[in-house]
């Protein structure tokens, strides 16, 4: 019961430092580098814990990120649900990788998840974005193995206390 | 989702269900993505939810205000008295300015109204702070402390020392969202101090310059020019520093020349701001003149309907 309510803290703590993490500046230089951090956190919970999330999920949280950016209601709500979907689709071999084809997988997902954003963004009427537009992925892909770890020792903890 | 909690779902196996669940969500996205296109539903969301985002915004800018509060509270002694002389020398320098503009300005006043020109443009303005988030690398936008409770409207310019910012794009009760020169969806008219040159300076999508597309290329434009500006368009004021120019080239056709420029206001480490509170003078024709000559009740009848004519 308790270690219930422990881990379903943590789930939603999470999807909220998320979205509070995509907002916290970084200095200049840094800031193509700023990975999409709702897409990490949501991977790493598709993967371990499945029956938590859902692609409605991943829809409400990516219209969350959207009022929160102010962009255009609804474009991370389309990048997230097909993150998710992806993820959901090929979650038993990504679960099963060892770490370094996870991570390529994940930086082929967050590719992915650009090339849709550019779609978007083209079709909204923007300009060709700058070079510097296709590193955030790499950044995002970069971290994972620092995330999925810390995650995962987290949750481990959880149980171990609890348990 | 369809895959079971047992872990029973084969690898490889396709589920319509989902696929159909996704499809659908995705045109769920693209229904709303036009519509907020169309009609910009966002901003009302917004408003309505901005008891929630602005305490969002706020706990995200915190970080970056802890930065400052302790760099400032460990920063040392002499490099503190090092700042308060500097600041002090600039605050005497500016009044000294100040003093000798006041006295033009004075003139100018007096030249004015012999002029009978109407138009004075009363600066009246309202320091805000920059609350330090990043809504969007690509996006050049900066959101202010200070909302629709402080008086802020959309379309306000924002300036800083050095020139102008941007202009306030969305108002939250106690938040508003600018909307950057260098934006790339933004333009503002400008003209070249030197020459009296009018142009269009674009934001870019590089993020840290302005765009001067087609400028004629015999047009008398070069690297170090100042752009100030021009009040065309009624949303600026006129006459503030832009940006300088720093390259010039024809473009493609030749036809163009197209010129590329700094911005002259700090946009990268801007903190505070200042939001003017008039919004200039729109452009367009003049008010009708007022009556002169004889008094209206000698005039006869005909002249008198003619001119009362819009």
């Amino acid at each position: 019961m308790n270690r219930l309510r422990a881990r379903r803290m943590m789930f939603w703590g999470s999807l909220l430092l998320a979205l509070l993490l995509m907002l916290v500046p970084l200095p200049v230089a840094l800031l193509p580098l700023k990975p999409y951090w709702p897409a990490l956190v949501l991977l790493y919970w598709t993967l371990e814990a499945p029956e938590h999330i859902s692609i409605g999920l991943a829809f409400a949280v990516g219209l969350g990120a959207d009022l929160l950016d102010g962009v255009l209601l609804g474009e991370q709500a389309l990048r997230l649900t097909v993150l998710v979907f992806l993820a959901l689709r090929f979650r038993s071999r990504l679960r099963f990788f060892p770490m370094w084809q996870q991570t390529l997988a994940v930086l082929l997902l967050l590719l992915n998840d650009r090339v849709l954003l550019l779609a978007v963004r083209l079709f909204a009427g923007d300009p060709w974005p700058p070079a510097a537009y296709w590193l955030a992925p790499f950044a995002g892909a970069l971290l994972w193995p620092f995330v999925f770890l810390l995650f995962d020792n987290l949750r481990a903890r959880l149980r171990v206390r609890d348990g | 989702m369809v895959l079971s909690r047992d872990g029973s779902a084969s690898l490889f196996s396709d589920s319509p269900a989902g696929t159909l669940r996704l499809l659908m969500y995705i045109a769920l996205a693209a229904v709303l993505m036009v519509l907020d296109h169309r009609n910009g539903w966002l901003q009302q969301a917004r408003y309505a939810s901005a008891l929630v985002i602005e305490p969002v915004y706020r706990l995200a800018g915190l970080p970056s205000a802890g930065v400052e509060a302790a760099r400032t509270a460990f920063a040392d002694r002499s490099r503190l008295i090092e700042d308060n002389r500097h600041l002090r020398e600039a605050l005497l320098i500016a009044n000294a300015r100040l003093n000798r503009m006041a006295a033009v300005d004075q003139q100018n006043q007096r030249l004015k109204q012999l002029l009978d020109v109407q138009r004075t443009l009363g600066m009246n303005a309202q320091l805000a702070r920059v609350i330090d988030i990043d809504l969007d690398p690509f996006r050049h936008r900066i959101v202010l402390n200070a909302g629709r409770r402080q008086g802020v409207r959309p379309g306000q310019a924002v300036i800083d020392a050095h020139g102008i910012v941007g202009q306030v794009i969305e108002v939250l009760p106690d938040t508003a969202v600018v909307l950057l020169i260098t934006d790339p969806s933004h333009a503002i008219p400008v003209t070249v101090a030197r020459t009296g040159l009018r142009a269009i300076a674009d934001g870019s999508a590089a993020g840290d310059r302005l765009e001067l597309p087609n400028v004629p290329i015999s047009a008398d434009l070069r690297v170090g020019d100042r752009l100030l500006s021009s009040g065309l368009g009624g949303r600026f004021p006129a006459g503030f520093p832009v940006g300088t120019v720093t390259a010039v080239r024809p473009d493609r056709s030749g036809m163009y020349a197209r010129a590329w420029a700094r911005p002259a206001a700090d946009l990268g480490r801007v903190s505070e701001v200042l939001l003017l509170r008039d919004l200039a003078d729109p452009v367009g024709p003049p008010a009708p003149a007022p009556a002169a000559g004889p008094a209206a009740t000698l005039k006869p009848a005909v002249a008198r309907s003619a001119g009362t004519s819009p």
